[in-house]
């Protein structure tokens, strides 16, 4: 795994961004983005090269889902690895997903293993 | 019909429409205005400083917890592992922010559909000029799942047992 990959983490709570930037850290990564949308996200997964997303479901006016649905729909960035985060914890919600092409989805509240178990999933070890 | 049946059913209707009328004094003196701009503001107000507040001090806590960790990380010995290892529990735990917010906004939601369903009933039970006219009904606050409808994935954080956990949502991705 690419520590020094541009990481783009997406989530509308500061508090959210400073928890997944830290165990990112701690995991490895250096090079972490954020925003708070998913608008802002796009935008920003169209300037700079990054090699994993991970974002929040719940936001606006660009919510997770659209977002990912944009980045499947986007030729120079449809392969990008994304994992969802989030506290939608229904059936419906992991499957739409999955019918959107997450690479992986994790239930908040969740701990740094998580993180790193579904990163290493995502990414290879 | 016997003269005395029909008297009987017109005391039944008489007691009726007494009860009915006590009700309507009743209601008349509920003031609509008061739930409106005084008790669900209040409510509601009240909700959001509780988000503020829980906002302010999880942020305290993290200023802190990256300044041992910082600490930490610049001291050599074995402790200082164990210390980040620590602190990372702390970062995990922070996430309950997210969480009861998200809860609250829920709660919110419950009141505003509450507010509808009084004020109808309000509207049923008083003369119309009494009353200002009713917003827009809802049964719930959450709505029925559906693919083609985004705003009814967004529930929120599920209660405890009715949610799924990590193992569910690993074991219908890898299906």
């Amino acid at each position: 795994m690419d520590k020094s990959m541009n990481v783009l983490i997406v989530d509308d709570y500061r508090t959210m961004l400073r928890i997944v930037g830290n165990l990112l850290k701690q995991i490895g990564f250096v090079n972490i983005d954020e925003a708070t949308d998913g608008a802002e996200a796009f935008e920003k997964l169209k300037q700079k090269n990054y090699g994993l997303v991970i974002s929040d479901w719940n936001m606006e006016p660009m919510t997770g889902l659209e977002l990912l649905e944009k980045v499947r729909a986007d030729d120079q960035l449809k392969s990008l690895p994304f994992i969802m985060v989030t506290a939608e914890s229904k059936t419906e919600n992991v499957l739409i997903a999955k019918k959107a092409g997450v690479s992986n989805y994790i239930v908040k509240p969740f701990n740094a293993e998580t993180l790193k178990g579904k990163i290493s999933a995502v990414l290879g070890e | 019909m016997s003269t005395n049946e029909v008297k009987e059913i017109k005391e039944q209707i008489q007691e009726l429409l007494t009860i009915i009328d006590a009700i309507r004094k009743e209601v008349s003196e509920i003031k609509q205005a008061k739930i409106q701009k005084i008790h669900m503001p209040v409510a509601t107000d009240e909700l959001d400083a509780v988000v503020l507040s829980t906002e302010e001090a999880t942020g305290t806590i993290m200023d802190a917890a990256e300044k041992i960790m910082e600490m930490a990380s610049s001291v050599e010995c074995e402790a200082s592992e164990n210390i980040v290892g620590e602190v990372m529990k702390i970062f995990e735990a922070c996430s309950f922010q997210d969480i009861t917010g998200q809860r609250i906004t829920k709660v919110v939601k419950a009141f505003k559909v509450i507010e509808t369903k009084v004020n109808s009933l309000l509207l049923s039970l008083t003369p119309i000029d009494n009353l200002a006219a009713s917003g827009k009904d809802s049964d719930s606050t959450e709505k029925p799942v559906d693919e083609n409808d985004k705003e009814s994935l967004l529930n929120g954080p599920g209660l405890p047992g009715n949610a799924m956990n990590q193992d569910d949502v690993d074991k219908l991705l890898s299906d």
